[in-house]
């Protein structure tokens, strides 16, 4: 246990220093911008004088010199304020929650379900290996880590929007519907197809995995001595395939979260479902320094916390770096 | 193990994969830059047409014809995804030979390097670098150029390593030969494949992230006949039907980058002495 | 529950010429290669081995490497991969076998005890992996007939709940012989049970074996060692480019060897370290270019031009089988 407490220790020291270079790079990256955060703000509109744009500049600090502003912005976030969102006129982390959260939603069913049917089909093809199942698994993955996740959304859309009719384009809720009078059932319907595309081009990687590694187990020395001892194909499959490959087909799930959250980036503009992906966009297209440099914060506690979680996993499943660590 | 060699030709059905498919891009790439601007031109008489023999991919909404457009678009993807890849592996060739070769700090400074990179996912990363670059051609190769340089850098690192402390090596230096003579016969070799294939692994990523990111409006500008610009036009006129808007761009994207890693494979293949022999 | 099943077998069968409980005639493996990528070409592993064995004896099969015998045990198993052709007959009791047939009595009649820890899946308990060859009977009996089977073989009852990265060697063995022996099996197989022990855990083996013999069991030793095999087996097979050159009684590979007919017999017996230790000139044939007549032609020192271009078949020498037209 103490082992353990240590381990996570670390790792949180290597999460705070990641979190510090990782926004000094933000706030230079947006500091040696071209684009004018006032322009980008106000648009191309000339009915905003050169005044107002002067007062905007100042309201948000845009004179100060860069150095102080980044050692005020920080200071302030020691002190759990994370400044105001220029776009959304709300406090920073108010407008990250609320959309995080319905990014989660929908990363988190593409995430099982695409964990899920991946690890299947690849155990499948993997157990079939050159069989046509398994060439029509193979290839789909091949053909699908070369898609373009936007473009399948817009492919799903073509298909069961525009042609069937079967589920709304886009928006997590339908037009001209209050916030707050959208039944579940809505937000369930306009979750379905951005969490259909997210889960099909989340499948690729992990099938792709899976069925290696089923045929590494396949071929390894303990199935054929399973052989030798009559265990039938069912019996390999539940009592060596599945213990086998099940572990580091978990772990690699939850090192994908990176791809994940990038994945749900472009979905959600597919859709313009209101997530944190679609927030990331609209923050980046007007220049809105404060979000984005919050949103970075999530993206990377997000991305650490699935590592972490893959290693602590590690842990916990194989026995054999299970005693190592305990030793 | 020699019992079970592979079968007959593979070797030559991988050179002949790789010389078709380079035929095919050149081509796609010549005719794109050798089609003139005006010739995709408004033609109001003849919009929204679905595809026909007239024009294979349809035409938008004021008539271009959306097959000249693809062929541009794609050449100026695979302008994109060149510079895009070839930027990559100078990056990831500097930092994974001069890591082992100085070792200590600059070694543990460039793995770290690495991690960070890695730490935020790619497309925050591309975003980000394009808005500091002001958006453009500029922002997409440098974005995607500082995002895909880790893998490769990882490849070369532990090759590298692998090579200092291989026996071979160690003897040489026995022999009393130069760290030239060493970096000329051993080294070269070793990560010179390595590189060209890492080279063309990175392109169809550097092509997809480049049509990505344009789409979002972070990339190419909307004058560029670019096919993330293509795409993203598109969604406006879906709902209207207009589905081969976005469509055939589309598919001929994912069959460029099938076919740039369908080459990097078959060249893997028989660069390596040692998989040449596989299946 | 054992004995008396044994008992009445122990006096059933009479030593040598009772019917053998597990028969291999003419038996070869050979798998396709391509050549300069056009030509395909039959690689012989195995060719006409002959393999006889008894209840209560333990046969070893002894060849050096290169000779094919790690494919020997797999290949008789029927666990080889696809691109493997198997010919030859193969006999349990009266009954002939087919590779469906095999598949039915494989783990059950006939049981393969693997070289090493690398044969038990590294992700579930020793225990689990023992029990699974006792069948039909509840969980909890299961668990306690393990563990009197590792007790036997003075294996602690918590190793019942390790993982195979914790058993050492020497328990790894005690472990891959307690599943055999908990499986009602007759016939047992050992691939190479002996490489790197030492004296003590090599006594330890072989008594286990010999004990296994003596409760009835039909035993076939593969191994490399003829020290070994000397010790514990009733008979010896010598082994050479994928067949059997001659089968003798274990007491004839002592003294100066000449009980032994076959003259590579002789041979391997003079290179062994407390015998001349003469080393034999030449190198065995590759399984890709086997001679067209004797297998051991080019290192034959009574070889004639009969034996360039004819093969000799196994023809029973003073108790034995020797392949050799001039063996005597």
């Amino acid at each position: 246990m103490k082992r353990i407490s240590v381990f996570i220790g670390k790792k949180l020291c290597k999460l705070l220093l990641l979190m510090l270079v990782v926004e000094v790079i933000t706030f230079a990256l947006m500091e040696a911008s071209p684009i004018d955060p006032v322009t980008a703000y106000v648009g191309a509109s000339t009915a905003i004088g050169a005044e107002q744009r002067e007062l905007i500049a100042e309201k948000w600090g845009l004179n100060q010199p860069p150095a102080s502003r980044f050692m005020s912005w920080l200071s302030n976030i020691l002190k759990g304020d994370w400044g105001d969102s220029m776009i959304y006129r709300r406090p920073v982390m108010d407008v990250i929650r609320q959309k995080f959260l319905s990014s989660l939603a929908l990363m988190a069913a593409a995430w099982l379900l695409s964990g899920i049917l991946g690890f299947f089909l690849g155990v499948l093809s993997g157990y079939k290996e050159h069989s046509i199942i398994d060439r029509l698994i193979s290839g789909y993955c091949h053909v699908l880590i070369s898609t373009p996740a936007f473009w399948l959304g817009i492919l799903f859309i073509i298909v069961f929007s525009v042609k069937l009719h079967w589920l709304p384009v886009g928006l997590s809720v339908p037009i001209g519907v209050l916030q707050s009078e959208v039944s579940f059932a809505d937000k369930v319907r306009h979750l379905i197809l951005p969490a259909l595309t997210l889960t099909f081009t989340g499948i690729a990687s992990i099938c792709l995995h899976t069925r290696e590694k089923t045929i590494e187990v396949l071929r390894s020395d303990y199935v054929i001595y399973a052989r030798a001892r009559g265990e039938s194909g069912r019996s390999i499959l539940h009592n060596h395939v599945y213990r086998n490959v099940l572990p580091p087909a978990v772990t690699l799930q939850f090192l994908s979260f990176s791809e994940l959250f990038g994945g749900a980036v472009f979905v959600e503009q597919v859709f313009s479902y209101p997530g944190l992906g679609y927030t990331t966009v609209q923050a980046g297209l007007r220049s809105d320094m404060p979000l984005l440099m919050g949103i970075t914060v999530i993206s990377l506690i997000f991305v650490f916390s699935g590592n972490l979680i893959a290693d602590l996993l590690y842990l916990v499943i194989d026995p054999r770096i299970r005693e190592r660590r305990t030793e | 193990m020699k019992l079970f060699r592979l079968q007959k030709g593979t070797r030559e059905r991988a050179i002949a994969r790789i010389v078709l498919f380079l035929v095919i891009l050149t081509a796609v790439m010549i005719a794109g830059s050798h089609i003139p601007l005006d010739s995709i031109y408004v033609d109001l008489e003849n919009i929204n047409h679905p595809p026909g023999l007239t024009h294979l991919f349809g035409t938008d909404w004021v008539g271009r014809d959306m097959l000249t457009r693809t062929v541009k678009g794609l050449s100026l993807s695979i302008w994109v995804g060149i510079i895009c890849s070839l930027s990559s592996t100078v990056i990831a060739a500097v930092f994974g030979i001069l890591g082992p070769t100085l070792g200590g700090k600059a070694d543990a400074v460039i793995s770290w390097l690495v991690d960070l990179t890695l730490s935020v996912p790619h497309t925050i990363l591309i975003i980000l670098v394009s808005i500091a670059c002001g958006g453009g051609f500029k922002g997409i190769v440098v974005g995607v150029a500082a995002t895909h340089w880790t893998s490769l850098t990882r490849i070369i690192r532990a090759e590298v390593i692998r090579i200092h402390t291989s026996e071979y090596v160690m003897i040489s230096k026995r022999f009393g030969k130069s760290r030239r003579f060493i970096a000329l016969h051993h080294m070269v070799p070793h990560v010179v494949p390595q590189m060209v294939v890492g080279t063309i692994l990175v392109f169809p990523h550097a092509i997809l992230h480049e049509a990505s990111i344009t789409f979002l409006g972070f990339g190419l500008p909307p004058h560029e006949p670019a096919i993330g610009v293509i795409l993203s036009e598109s969604m406006k006129y879906l709902t209207s039907g207009q589905w081969w808007l976005a469509f055939f761009p589309g598919v001929c994207l994912i069959c460029v980058s099938i076919m740039v890693s369908a080459l990097g494979k078959s060249l893997e293949q028989i660069m390596d002495p040692v998989t040449a022999y596989k299946k | 529950m054992y004995t008396a099943d044994m008992e009445t077998r122990q006096k059933k069968s009479s030593p040598e010429d009772g019917m053998p409980v597990f028969q291999v005639m003419n038996f070869g493996v050979s798998f396709s290669q391509y050549e300069n990528g056009i030509n395909r070409k039959e690689l012989h592993v195995i060719t006409d081995l002959d393999i006889e064995l008894y209840e209560g004896k333990i046969l070893a099969v002894v060849g050096s490497s290169g000779s094919g015998k790690s494919l020997l045990a797999h290949a008789i198993m029927g666990i080889l991969p696809g691109n493997a052709t198997i010919y030859g007959k193969m006999f349990y009791r009266h009954e002939e076998l087919t590779r469906a047939s095999i598949a039915r009595i494989r783990g059950k009649k006939i049981c393969l005890i693997p070289q090493s820890v690398n044969y038990l899946d590294p992700l579930e308990k020793v225990g689990s992996q023992i029990s699974r060859a006792i069948n039909g009977v509840p969980k909890a009996e299961k668990k306690r007939r393990a563990i009197e089977m590792m007790a036997r073989y003075s294996l602690d009852p918590q190793v019942y709940d390790y993982y195979p990265h914790q058993l050492s060697g020497g328990m790894a063995r005690k472990v891959l012989l307690s599943i055999a022996l908990l499986s009602d099996c007759e016939i047992l197989i050992a691939d190479e049970p002996t490489p790197g022990l030492d004296e003590p855990s090599l006594a330890e083996v072989l008594q286990d074996f010999r004990l296994a013999a003596d409760e009835g069991k039909a035993v076939l030793m593969i191994t490399h060692d003829i020290q070994a095999a000397v010790r514990i087996a009733d008979r010896i097979a010598v082994f050479y480019a994928g067949s059997t050159l001659e089968v003798a009684d274990a007491k004839a590979f002592s003294g100066d060897g000449s009980q032994l007919c076959h003259p590579y017999s002789k041979a391997l017996l003079q290179a062994m370290p407390q015998q001349d230790f003469l080393p034999l000139d030449g190198v065995q044939p590759m399984p890709g270019d086997l001679p067209e007549g004797c297998l051991f032609y080019e290192r034959c020192p009574i070889r004639c031009e009969d034996c360039r271009c004819s093969r000799p078949q196994s023809r029973p020498v003073r108790g034995g089988k020797v392949r050799c037209f001039y063996a005597a």
